[in-house]
Order: C-alpha cells, then sequence, then structure tokens
C-alpha cells in the first residue's frame, strides 16, 4: 500500500467537496479498494472515508419501491425483513456475496461503483430496472453500467441510494467462478412493470441485458423457454475458469434455473 | 488414579497445543521481533525469462529509511543452493545441477525469481525502495510447460543443463515388461496429466535473522519443518559457516505440506546480511509471493500402460514420465519423481513386472519438490486410474479386478525395488464399501439419472511408503543426507520429563501423540511430559517432519530413549531396594522387586538420581537422561481404499462430491482422533487436487495466471461431503509402535477415488477421458465433445 491522506466528512456535500478538491477516491466497505490498495494496483492520494455519513445508510419502503442507501451492506440487506417480503431475489443476491467478512463490509453503493464484471448486484440493479441516485441526479439503470469497471458517475459523484421498484417476479442464478466465487455466469430474471427483463453477469465484459431471452420470456415465462434460447459465444468473456462457449451455454441454463426459481 | 488410566494409547486425547493455538498465544516467527530489527524486501522478476543487462539500485540505496540494498553480485563467496538427493541417470551420468543462485544474477528464470533484496526501516520502505531499482531486462522465450522445454528448439534455460534436461532415469526390468505385454490378452493405455500444485500453507513462510558480535554467532528463526537440515545445508553448503555459530529455530509453524522442507534463498540472503547490516532482519512473505516463489507440487506429464491376462491378472506395467523441475533445483526435488514414485508403482498388486522411465525437466516455472505425498500421489493415480480403466474396458467389476490382483503374503518383494513388510488390503476393501454402501449404489444412481445428474463410483487402493527411512538404503538411492530421528528424554529431578525430538510440528499434533506415547511408557500423567522441537540450540541434531515419519521413526527414537532411561532406572532402584538388577520389574510408573510388593515409584527412582546421597556412584552416573538416534530398517507401508461417490450435472458439468468413505491402515494408532484429523486434511487437499486446484503459467508469457485466490481454487468447507473415515490395522513388524504414518494417506487415495468416480460417472455419456482438475468447464466440454 502506497501512503495516502485520509478523510471523514459527516456530510454527501462535504465528501464530494472533498473528492473534488482532492482527485481522491470514496471509500465505502473497503472490500475491493483497500485490496487493490494493498497490491499497490491503486494509488488514491487521498481517501474520502464515507462511514461517517449516515444518510447513506438504511432500508425503507417509498410506494413502490425499495430504497436502500448506498452505504447499506450487503449483511443489512440480506437479513432486511423489508427486502425479503418484497423483493426477496435482492436478499438472495446479497447473501450469496463472498463470504461473512465481506458482507459485512462491503456495500451496495461501492459495489455498482466499482461494476467488476463479474460482481452481483449490477445484474440486479439492471434486471429491476433500478434507479440510481446519486448527490447531484437520478440515473435509470440501463443508463449507469458503461463498461467494464466504468460506469455513468463523474469521478466526484458519490452514490446515495439506489431505489429498486418492487418485481412481480423475481430471481437470481448464480453459478460461481470456483476460486473467487464471484459470478462466472450470473442471470438476474425479473417480471416488472416495465416487461420481462434478464441482466447477465459475469459472462461479458461488463453486465448487459439478454435481449433475446427477454424476448423468448416475454412470450412465455418458462425454464424450457429460456433454456431454448441459444446465446452466442462473440464477445464473451474467455479465460481459464470457462471458455465463451461454455459461459453462453451457462447464461441459457442460469436464467431457466431463475425462472424456475421465480415461480 | 490408578496407574493404568495413565496409558492413553489409543485414546483420543485432546491436543496439548490447541489451547495455545486457540488462545492466540502461539508464537510464529513473524510474532518474533527483535530489537532495532529491519525488514527486507526481495524484488523478483517479472519476466519468465529475461537477461538481466543493468541493475541499478543507486536510487533505492538513497531512498527513505533503506538501511542496504544487495543483488547477486555482492554475494561474494557464498554459493548456490545444494540439491540434497543426487539421481544418476540411464547413462550413468550424474543429474545436471545447474547453479541455484541466493540471488539471481545475470538472467532470471522464472516469475517470481528474487534478484535484489532490500533492507529497511520499514516493510513499506523496503517496498517503496524496491521500485526505484532500475533493472533493464531482455526478455527472452520462455517455456513452462516440462514436454514442451525437452523438444528440440525449446528456450534454453541453463547452459549446464542441454535440452533442458536434468536427468533421465529408469527403474525396473524393462526386457521382462516388454515381452509379458508381446503377450498380453489385453493392454489399457493412459496419457495422464498430474496437475501443478500451489501448497498454500495458511502461515507463509517467514524468517528473522539476527547476528551477534559478542559471539560471532547467528539466531534464524524460520517457518521450517526441519531446522537442522535447514542449518547444515546454509552453513556447511552456501555460506561457509560453521554449524556451531548458527542456531535455526523454527517456532510454531502454521501448516507445511512438504513446502517449508527446503532450504530457500530468502532466509539464506538474510542471514548472510544481518552480519553485514548488524541488526536484525525480519522477512513475512505477502501471499502473492506465497504464490509465485514456494516451491510447487506435482506437474507430471506420463503415458502409463498396464498388460492383463484374459482374467484380468496383471502381468506388467509400463510408465513413462516427463517431471517438470522449474528453473531450479529445489532442496529434494530430483528424488520426488524417481526414489518416490516409481518405486510405488506395484501399488496393492502382484504385478510381476514394472519398467519406469522419468525425464526430468527445467521449465521457466517456479522450482517444483514435494508437496503432501510427494510422488506417492502421482504412482497411485497412474495405478489406479489404469486399473480403474482396465476393468472397465474388460467388463470387470471394479473391487473384483482390485482382490484378483492383491498382494496377500508378506513380507513381499515388489518388483521396484520395495519390500512390504505387512498388510490386509482385502479387509480395507471391505469395509471401505461397506461403509460407502456400494450396495445400494445402483438404486441411487436410477434415481439420480431420475433427476437428469449422472452418478459414479471410484475406487482407490493406494499405498505409501512412510517412515523415510533407513539411511543406508538412501544411500545408495543417492541421498545426501541421514535419514534417522533422534530423541532426548530429560527426567526431572522431581519425575517430570522433558522430551526432545527431532521431528517438527506444524499441525500434527505432536506434542500430544509424543506425550501419550511418553506417559503411557513411564506410567505418569500426560501434563508431566512436555515435548520440545524445532531448536537447533537445544535439540541433538534430527532430520525432521515429512513424508508421514515422525511417529514411526521420531517416536520410536523417543521409545529407544525410553527404554535407556527404564533401564538406568532399574539399576538404581535395584540399589534402593536392595534387590538384583534382573529382579526388578518395571510397570505402571513403579520399579517393583519381582515377586514382592516392594517397589519404588518413578518419581522417586529420578529424584535418586539427582540428590545422589543412596546411589551407586561407584557404578552409576547420577542423573537420568538419555538420548536415542533410530535408524528404521525399512519403510513402513500405510495403506488402504478410499471410496468416492460423485453426482454430476450434465447441464453446468459440476461435480459434487457425496459421498467419501475411507478404510486405511496405519499400523497402530495412537490418537484416533489426531489421525482422523490428519485423513480430513489429506482428503480435502486430494480433492481440492482433483476437484478444484491448478495452477496455471502462461504458455507464451510464462506469467502465473493463477496468482492468487481469486483464480486458484482451495477447497473451502462446502466443496467436500462429511467424511466416513475408518481403519484397520496390521500393525507395522519393524519399529516397537507398530506404527506407519497418516499425515499424507488422504492426499494419496483421493484424486484417483474421486476422479475414478468421475469416469465412471461420464462413461455412460461416453467421454472416456478426463485430466484433473474435473472443473465444471473441463466436465461440460468434455461431455459436448463425446456428443459429437
Ligand atoms: C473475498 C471477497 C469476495 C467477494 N465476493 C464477491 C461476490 O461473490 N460477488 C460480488 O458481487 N462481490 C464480491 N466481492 C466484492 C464486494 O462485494 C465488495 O464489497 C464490493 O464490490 C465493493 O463494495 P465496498 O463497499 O467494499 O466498496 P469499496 O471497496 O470501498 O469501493 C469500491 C469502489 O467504489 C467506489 N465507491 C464506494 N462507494 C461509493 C459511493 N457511495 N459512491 C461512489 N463511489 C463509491 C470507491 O471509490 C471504489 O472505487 C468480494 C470481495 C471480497 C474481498
Amino acid at each position: 500500500m502506497y501512503a495516502f491522506e485520509y478523510q471523514r466528512p459527516k456530510s454527501v456535500a462535504d465528501a464530494v467537496a472533498a473528492l473534488a478538491k482532492s482527485g481522491g477516491k470514496a471509500l465505502a466497505g473497503g472490500q475491493s479498494l483497500v485490496g487493490a490498495m494493498k497490491l499497490r494496483l491503486a494509488n488514491p492520494g487521498t481517501i474520502v472515508d464515507l462511514s461517517g455519513i449516515a444518510e447513506l445508510r438504511g432500508i425503507k419502503k417509498e410506494g413502490d419501491a425499495i430504497v436502500i442507501g448506498a452505504l447499506t451492506t450487503h449483511a443489512e440487506v440480506a437479513s432486511s425483513s423489508v427486502v425479503k417480503q418484497s423483493i426477496p431475489a435482492l436478499a438472495a443476491v446479497a447473501e450469496g456475496i463472498g463470504d461473512r467478512q465481506v458482507r459485512n463490509r462491503g456495500t451496495l453503493g461501492g459495489s455498482i461503483a466499482n461494476n467488476d464484471p463479474a460482481a452481483d448486484y449490477p445484474a440486479a440493479v439492471l434486471a429491476l430496472g433500478a434507479t440510481v441516485h446519486t448527490n447531484k441526479r437520478k440515473i435509470i439503470a440501463d443508463d449507469f453500467f458503461k463498461g467494464m469497471y466504468e460506469t455513468a458517475l463523474a469521478a466526484d459523484e458519490i452514490i446515495t441510494a439506489v431505489s429498486f421498484p418492487v418485481p412481480k417476479k423475481a430471481a437470481y442464478m448464480k453459478f460461481p467462478q470456483p476460486a473467487s466465487r464471484f459470478a462466472l455466469v450470473g442471470v438476474f430474471v425479473a417480471q416488472t412493470g416495465g416487461g420481462t427483463r434478464v441482466a447477465v453477469t459475469g459472462a461479458a465484459p461488463h453486465v448487459h441485458r439478454a435481449s433475446t431471452i427477454e424476448a423468448a420470456l416475454s412470450k412465455s415465462f418458462t425454464a424450457d423457454a429460456a433454456k431454448a434460447v441459444k446465446i452466442p459465444a462473440d464477445h464473451l468473456n474467455n479465460d481459464i475458469h470457462g471458455s465463451a462457449a461454455y459461459r453462453a451455454h451457462l447464461v441459457s441454463v442460469m436464467a431457466s434455473r431463475a425462472v424456475a426459481a421465480a415461480g | 488414579m490408578g496407574n493404568s488410566e495413565l496409558n492413553t494409547v489409543g485414546q483420543s486425547v485432546r491436543r496439548k497445543e490447541d489451547y495455545r493455538f486457540l488462545t492466540g498465544c502461539g508464537q510464529y516467527t513473524d510474532d518474533v521481533n527483535p530489537p532495532h530489527h529491519t525488514h527486507a524486501y526481495f524484488l523478483r522478476s517479472p519476466h519468465a525469462h529475461a537477461n538481466i543487462r543493468r541493475i541499478d539500485t543507486a536510487k533505492a540505496k538513497a531512498a527513505p529509511g533503506v538501511v542496504a540494498v544487495y543483488t547477486g553480485a555482492d554475494l561474494t563467496g557464498v554459493n548456490g543452493l545444494p540439491c540434497g538427493w543426487l539421481i544418476t541417470g540411464t547413462d550413468g551420468q550424474p543429474m545436471k545441477e545447474p547453479p541455484h543462485p541466493v540471488l539471481a544474477q545475470g538472467k532470471v528464470r522464472y516469475v517470481g525469481d528474487g534478484f535484489a533484496m532490500v533492507i529497511a526501516e520499514t516493510p513499506a520502505q523496503a517496498k517503496d525502495a524496491a521500485e526505484l531499482i532500475d533493472v533493464d531486462y531482455d526478455a527472452v522465450p520462455a517455456v513452462v510447460n516440462p514436454v514442451e522445454a525437452l523438444k528440440a528448439g525449446a528456450p534454453q534455460i541453463h547452459d549446464g543443463a542441454p535440452g533442458n534436461k536434468c536427468y533421465t532415469w529408469a527403474l525396473g526390468d524393462k526386457a521382462a515388461v516388454d515381452a509379458a505385454f508381446a503377450k498380453a490378452a489385453h493392454v489399457t493405455q493412459l496419457d495422464i496429466v498430474n496437475n501443478r500444485l500451489i501448497p498454500n500453507a495458511i502461515e507463509p513462510r517467514a524468517a528473522v535473522a539476527s547476528y551477534s558480535r559478542a559471539d560471532d554467532g547467528y539466531t534464524l528463526y524460520v517457518t521450517s519443518q526441519n531446522p537442522h537440515v535447514e542449518r547444515l545445508l546454509m552453513t556447511a553448503f552456501v555460506l561457509g559457516l560453521p554449524e556451531t555459530k548458527v542456531r535455526v529455530i523454527a517456532p510454531d509453524v502454521g501448516g507445511g505440506f512438504g513446502s517449508k522442507i527446503y532450504l530457500y534463498p530468502e532466509e539464506t540472503a538474510m542471514v548472510w546480511a544481518s552480519k553485514r547490516v548488524n541488526r536484525p532482519i525480519k522477512w513475512t512473505a505477502e501471499r502473492s509471493e506465497s504464490f509465485l516463489a514456494d516451491a510447487h507440487g506435482r506437474d507430471h506429464v506420463t503415458h502409463a500402460e498396464l498388460a492383463l491376462d484374459p482374467d484380468g491378472k496383471f502381468l506388467a506395467m509400463r510408465v513413462h514420465t516427463t517431471a517438470a523441475m522449474g528453473a531450479y533445483l529445489s532442496t529434494f526435488a530430483s528424488c520426488i519423481p524417481t526414489i518416490l514414485y516409481a518405486t510405488l508403482l506395484a501399488g496393492q498388486y502382484t504385478t510381476p513386472a514394472i519398467y519406469c522411465e522419468v525425464t526430468a525437466a527445467f521449465t521457466n516455472t517456479a522450482p517444483v519438490d514435494a508437496y503432501r505425498g510427494a510422488g506417492r500421489p502421482e504412482a497411485t493415480y497412474v495405478v489406479e486410474r489404469l486399473v480403474h480403466a482396465a476393468a472397465s474396458e474388460m467388463g470387470i467389476a471394479q473391487d473384483e479386478i482390485r482382490r484378483r490382483n492383491f498382494i496377500r503374503e508378506f513380507p513381499y518383494q515388489t518388483p521396484v525395488a520395495l519390500l512390504y513388510d505387512t498388510g490386509g488390503y482385502d479387509a480395507c476393501l471391505d469395509e471401505a464399501m461397506r461403509i460407502a454402501d456400494v450396495q445400494g449404489f445402483a438404486a441411487r444412481k436410477a434415481e439420480a439419472a431420475k433427476r437428469g445428474k449422472l452418478r459414479g463410483l471410484g475406487y482407490a487402493a493406494y499405498i505409501e511408503a512412510c517412515g523415510l527411512a533407513p539411511s543406508n538404503i538412501a544411500g545408495t538411492l543417492g541421498a545426501r543426507a541421514g535419514l534417522y530421528e533422534v530423541g532426548q528424554v530429560r527426567v526431572n529431578p522431581t519425575g517430570g520429563v522433558t522430551v526432545f525430538t527431532g521431528s517438527h510440528s506444524h499441525g500434527q499434533g505432536h506434542e500430544t501423540t509424543f506425550s501419550q506415547v511418553v506417559a503411557s511408557r513411564l506410567g505418569i500423567p500426560i501434563e508431566n511430559v512436555e515435548i520440545v522441537h524445532g531448536d537447533t540450540g537445544r535439540i541433538p541434531f534430527g532430520m525432521g517432519t515429512y513424508g508421514s515419519r515422525s511417529l514411526a521413526v521420531g517416536g520410536t527414537a523417543i521409545i529407544k530413549a525410553l527404554d535407556k532411561v527404564v533401564a538406568k532406572g532399574k539399576k538404581i532402584a535395584a540399589h534402593l531396594l536392595e534387590a538384583a538388577e534382573a529382579d526388578i520389574e518395571f510397570k505402571d510408573g513403579k520399579f517393583t522387586v519381582a515377586g514382592t510388593d516392594r517397589s519404588k515409584a518413578f518419581g522417586e527412582v529420578a529424584l535418586a538420581a539427582y540428590v545422589p546421597h543412596n546411589y551407586p556412584l561407584d557404578k552409576l552416573e547420577p542423573g537420568l537422561d538419555e538420548t536415542a538416534f533410530y535408524d528404521p530398517t525399512n519403510f513402513t507401508f500405510p495403506a488402504g481404499t478410499h471410496i468416492c461417490e460423485v453426482e454430476i450435472d450434465p447441464d453446468t458439468g459440476k461435480v459434487a462430491i457425496v459421498n467419501f468413505s475411507a478404510c486405511d491402515d496405519f499400523g497402530n494408532i495412537i490418537n484416533p482422533m489426531i489421525v482422523e484429523g490428519q485423513v480430513h486434511g489429506g482428503v480435502v487437499q486430494g480433492i481440492g487436487q482433483a476437484l478444484l486446484e491448478q495452477c496455471v503459467y502462461d504458455q507464451e508469457s510464462g506469467q502465473l495466471l493463477t496468482g492468487s485466490y481469486m483464480d486458484y481454487a482451495l477447497p473451502r468447507a462446502d466443496d467436500v461431503p462429511s467424511f466416513k473415515v475408518t481403519t484397520k490395522v496390521t500393525p507395522c513388524t519393524h519399529n516397537p509402535l507398530g506404527a506407519k504414518g497418516c499425515g499424507e494417506a488422504g492426499a494419496i487415495g483421493a484424486p484417483a477415488a474421486l476422479m475414478n468416480a468421475v469416469h465412471d460417472a461420464l462413461s455412460a455419456a461416453g467421454v472416456t477421458y478426463l485430466d484433473m482438475p474435473a472443473t465444471p468447464h473441463r466436465v461440460w466440454s468434455a461431455l459436448q465433445a463425446a456428443k459429437h
């Protein structure tokens, strides 16, 4: 780890100002950022620790949506009765992230800001058609995830919360990469007010919607319909843990299992 | 308490050492913080193969907190690291031993090859300064696969090893084997890759080296499985220091699995530098360094053939193996794929003729050496995969083909140099089949098929040679060290006993097992026994722990020392009881005049030995402190059968282990709980190899692609089932404990049992061959290939 300056502001406004002034990085749970710093892969001159900002925490129901503060941990989402009641699939996503220690530290905001190509939350945010709230705007999920580790966020922009519309049905199926247990392929399927949405993580350089599966499921929301869709392997990830063809196949399989689980 | 209750042999006594481990009171190398110590950081090659044109350390030397910066050029008078085992090739020539410099000079040969050492006030300062070292690399092509390395035109790694060949070595009667194959009714052939593994002890390697001007002496705390061997190799072969001036302490060590047997460059450079900087130096490997620069295991490519008669009797076996050595010869690298591999190819079977040829190749990778099982898992894998395939091909049941070939008469001389003293292979097979509920398998398979899943059952009837072993035999085979063990029993005046053992515990529970042996023999409470290990300053010259040898060899040395204590105690008791020495019996902690109730307790005799007021000083020295060195007459031969049941999801290729049953014969057992724990750990590592673990270097660039837990899959608790383990006993015939060793068996039996189960499950789908690890991707790909 390289040496760095450390700040712990009390408000979003102060945090944004600190980021703008220092050009540093926001710190949430540290489960991605600190690891990268320890490996000397990240060298933020200044760390702006968000943990002192109370308004970034918490889970509440607002109308037809569940609004979760950016700093809410995976463990809090996994065990929240509000989430479990309204969007059990979202609680299940959180429960399936990493290990207990990671879930007790890692946060929703950190996960989607990081936008790891194999992370779980981005699939949920995208498939549920959630809206990302920041200190200056609201960004719909379809506009938020831009590329590998890339989002619509500006350098001094902070996610404050994510608003998830409650779906009719939803489920997430993750086939873990055997070593990291991030998603080798993860598929989130949701029947929402805006139609059937299917988001895929792990398979490609970044989270994306599987339009062919969405089309098939719009006609027939059945496991067989999802499984029958042949996903082309071009542009999918190909590495020591799985070929592009294997990932393509798993997308259909995980989608069909998610549909079955969604009931 | 009746004295017979003090005999705890055979009981699951709770581990004495666990109190300190569970309460955070363990003292590991990283806990050692001498005053004014500095920190070392090793700069490692980012290239798999490169000439170093120039190294400029000026900026690093001027960086904040830096005490010194050394490169290979500074280490004048320091030799390379030695290899402890000489293999003589089929051409009669000694193996090629190219220099293994402490810090690479002129050329780096693998990603992670250390070539500069920075010593600074803090670890961060050392690391910061290392980034300022300016290196001019001339990267050249690399080769990481041992078969590729031997091909004409492969990049040449060492000038002294043309064609990257270390040796070609052979064992067995080739003519007899060829003749048997010519008349065989059936021949089974397999091409096998035994995947390269990274050891992953929970405690990374670490060292603290100090120099004292007062006595011109050095103290080295180091994560070692064998501190005396470490000291001998470092002083006599590399640094040219008197052994008397170097004390090596291996305190609590958090796992080794072989990877901490060796003399490594880091601690050697640190001892050398500690005098130069005249301050203690500390280094603890980061996990990334462990991946890069600990000695790895396995990495074989093998063509294996089994010849059978029409009834499935084995006629002969022929094995050709290419084994990777990595970039340099690690301490025992050369003997693993030869002496500890080819000799095990008889397995549990009467195969009359066996021939094995092994070619060892240098590759641009981390060195390869012993890893839990060391050669024996590779041998068992070859034998048991061949047996499984032969049975499938010939339509013979898996248990039946094994029974038709089991050795049943002992002692048994194998065609590959070993003499098995005893065993009971049918009993282990029968019991393993019973606990695995083999009878119910067909029904379970049918039920799984209804759910669209593929079930399979796999057997491994393994054998291993442990208790390494007779020094004279090892010597003729090329060992450059002895393989005996030492035990010293120091009885204290008040009757407590301190035992100094040359064995080393890094997770095995010696403090408990050895205490049970001593307390039971002397008839004293286990709390009165203290086991001391791991310090060349306190213990006679011992050989350390590896190859499941500690109880069979180290425990026996203690028994021999105890015999001497009892013998002397009888003389003292005879004097105290005014009886003839021949009439004194020792039992349950008492020296008794035979046939009388006149006796002296062990403690009374001990006190007399140290307060010799009423004592035969004219005939006997005072004191009760005896040492024994024990050199076994043979190896021990633990054996058993492991049976694994898997269920495969053809949609994803995922293999789930639904059942794992093991019946092992470890000879007599001192502490069943500890033995069971060793089996569990070993089986998990075996499952890791078969299902998850795979060290991958990029074939082109030579970069380590599995350099962290993000890509190197270690087994987790939920990857393994609840094991069913049990034992059968045929006591070892040549050591007084009748013990054989249990530390490696799990890692030896499990991979073959698991892969045989995977093959059994996939055979109906037309898959004929799969290498380890059977990852979901691999299994799925094999299923797809079989469809076309
Ligand atoms: C062992 C391990 C296993 C894991 N397994 C999984 C897994 O299975 N699935 C999975 O999805 N993830 C997994 N993770 C990642 C984990 O979920 C991380 O917690 C998450 O990706 C990052 O969240 P964080 O709160 O720790 O963010 P940090 O590490 O603190 O920050 C990550 C990035 O997000 C930025 N950031 C943080 N908060 C905000 C905000 N409010 N506004 C703007 N930018 C912000 C930071 O500046 C930084 O760039 C694992 C991590 C570990 C260490």
